[in-house]
């Protein structure tokens, strides 16, 4: 158990590191932090497949786009950099006010909760889940990714026509 | 049945986009036509049913009487939307790519409707958002973006409220099926984690829904995107997405608790006083009417949170009238937008007499808003008024009563500065729209008269079943 609160606060902090920070390059690396610290509580919790997906696209695929965005940005002077990075500390201050006390109302008025916790799903089972239970979430899946093609095709087509 | 209305658009979609690009787009667009069409018409009849086909897909779907209002009422408005958008956009290539996002829409709209998941119901409305991202940003309009990026922002902060309702509704009940989760709540009140959940996924919705205090992203986006997508915000989606996901999880899950209907009640009653006020100082048409639709939006959280069969059936007529009459008073604003070029109200006038049609469609749809009888809008605002009264909530059917009254003083301004008076100087030279553009405010407006004047008969047919 005490790992897992571990964990969980390290997995805050990253998250907080991530809104805080005034650096893209920063923020990108706390996300994947943060996807790595709750892949390892997936693997904790018995849930190893949703966790290798959480680290492969989030932690790994994400991170990877993240980055090479960034890298085709410019850098800021470092006069302009240090007054974003004040205005950004000013602008967040409450935020890990607020989560010390949710954390702390949480912890003081914590309820014994009846969880219904799904069994251990092995390999074929997953593949049961995902191929005949959920097989119209997987659909709707495919029109969301034909959605963001044409929104790629619609974007990226007409700032080609106009030359941008 | 179920399966095909979801696979049959799917199947279009497909094979629109494998033939060759010259002759693709008037293809698309009247088969396209046809399948709206026939979506309206044959979508009550019980066609095709193969269990061995519907097994072997495995969709959980359902298509009930409350699926068909949707079905129905989005085959309407998207149909209204192609026309408009054949009528106003030039290029071969941008039709076509509407054509195909109004496909990828209509399935997620009609995989929503007969949803019996909340999780699916989920993934169906981001579905709908991520096609409406794209449909904004069409024009590339600097406001539109602007519209979206605030969209998007309020969209994910929805999307992280209804998955974690998701995760406490599996944690506490153990499924995700609308009528399992009905079984756990209904009529204990489910614990408290269930009380949470079903708290935050309303809220979410809310977001989905564009009603106060979430509504800072409407204005922009249905005012700067293009008249065909503005047609299709103001008349389907958010109501697809928001009002009528909130009212389908209601009424599956029955979770009217008291703090819900109290949330619902005050949320509806700031959005009806908020939307009508700021509707009154607008000059842009289509700003006045993205605020017209935020007040409309608050007369039907309002008669759902009454939590009476009165009020959901209020509710439910309105989300149909809403859609149609708003949609045509955005087809008249497109009608006024292409012949003027303008939609800023206090550079018109008179045009009641070069633009008839467009003048007469519009007085029809503002006083059906306005709740004027014998007109469709006058009905849902009387059973919705009538709900309240009945269910003790006195203040917030008064409130109701006077918002209807300013809902008629700014659309009476409407028509006073864009139709009435003298024609300027420099307008002399307008004319009618073309005939295609004035298809849907005919057939939307000849709606509004006939559900108006069938009403009484539409209720009886309604309450028999």
């Amino acid at each position: 158990m005490n790992i897992m609160i571990f964990l969980l606060v390290l997995m805050l902090l990253a998250g907080l590191w991530a809104v805080m920070t005034s650096l893209l390059l920063r923020a990108a690396i706390a996300l994947a932090l943060t996807s790595v610290v709750l892949s390892i509580l997936m693997f904790q919790m018995g849930a190893p497949l949703a966790a290798v997906f959480e680290l492969s696209v989030c932690a790994g695929l994400i991170s990877v786009v993240f980055i090479s965005v960034i890298s085709l940005t410019h850098r800021l002077p470092l006069k302009e950099y240090l007054a974003r990075r004040q205005n950004r500390i000013l602008r967040f201050w409450f935020l890990p006010v607020l989560l010390a006390i949710a954390g702390l109302m949480f912890f003081l008025f914590k309820q014994p909760v009846e969880v219904h916790t799904p069994a251990r799903l092995l390999l074929a089972e997953v593949r049961i889940v995902l191929w005949q239970l959920r097989r119209l979430d997987l659909f709707t899946q495919i029109i969301v990714l034909l959605a963001g093609v044409f929104g790629v095709l619609i974007l990226f087509g007409g700032n080609k026509e106009n030359g941008n | 049945m179920a399966y095909l209305i979801i696979l049959i658009p799917f199947a279009l979609l497909a094979l629109l986009n494998l033939l060759p690009a010259r002759s693709r787009t008037p293809i698309a667009f009247y088969s396209t036509l046809v399948l709206l069409a026939g979506q309206v018409l044959l979508s009550p009849f019980e066609l095709v049913r193969s269990a061995q086909f519907e097994a072997m897909l495995g969709f959980n779907l359902l298509l009930n009487n409350f699926s068909l209002i949707l079905i129905i009422t989005s085959g309407i408005i998207l149909l209204a939307s192609l026309l408009t958008a054949w009528a106003m956009i030039k290029e071969d290539s941008k039709r076509f790519n509407f054509i195909n996002l109004l496909l990828i829409l209509l399935i997620a709209m009609n995989g929503l409707a007969m949803a019996k998941d909340i999780f699916t119901l989920y993934v169906f409305i981001e579905a709908i958002s991520v096609a409406t991202f794209i449909l904004i940003s069409l024009n590339m309009d600097k406001y539109a973006f602007e519209g979206i990026l605030k969209y998007l922002i309020l969209s994910v902060v929805a999307s992280a409220l209804m998955l974690s309702a998701i995760g406490l509704l599996i944690m506490s009940s153990g499924s995700l099926l609308l009528t399992d989760i009905r079984g756990f709540i209904f009529p204990s009140g489910g614990t408290v984690f269930s009380q949470a959940a079903m708290t935050l996924f309303i809220c979410g919705l809310l977001i989905k829904g564009g009603v106060v205090p979430f509504h800072g992203w409407v204005a922009d986006a249905y005012s700067s995107a293009s008249p065909p997508v503005s047609i299709l915000l103001a008349g389907i989606i958010t109501k697809a997405a928001g009002i009528f996901t909130l009212m389908k999880v209601m009424t599956a899950t029955l979770c009217f608790t008291t703090p819900v209907m109290d949330i619902l009640l005050l949320v509806g009653a700031i959005s009806i006083v908020f939307g009508a006020l700021a509707a009154l100082g607008q000059t842009d048409i289509k700003r006045m009417l993205s605020y017209s639709s935020i007040s409309q939006m608050g007369y039907i959280i309002a008669g759902l949170g009454t939590g009476t069969p009165l009020g959901i059936l209020g509710a439910i007529f309105h989300f149909i009238n809403h859609a149609v009459f708003k949609s045509q008073l955005f087809a008249n604003a497109a009608a006024l937008e292409q012949q003027l070029g303008t939609r800023d109200m206090d550079k018109m006038g008179g045009l009641a007499q070069v633009m008839p049609v467009t003048g007469t469609t519009s007085i029809l749809a503002s006083l059906s808003t306005a709740g004027v009888p014998p007109l469709a809008g006058f009905w849902s605002k009387l059973l919705i008024i009538i709900a309240l009264w009945l269910s003790g909530n006195y203040v917030y059917s008064i409130v109701a009563v006077l918002a209807s009254v300013i809902t008629l003083a700014y659309f009476l301004s409407l028509q006073r500065r864009v139709f009435f008076g003298k024609v300027p100087a420099e307008l002399s030279g307008v004319r009618e729209a073309s005939a295609l553009l004035l298809m849907p405010a005919v057939f939307l407006s000849a709606l509004t008269v006939g559900i108006g004047l069938l009403f009484p008969f539409i209720l009886k047919m309604v309450m028999r079943q």
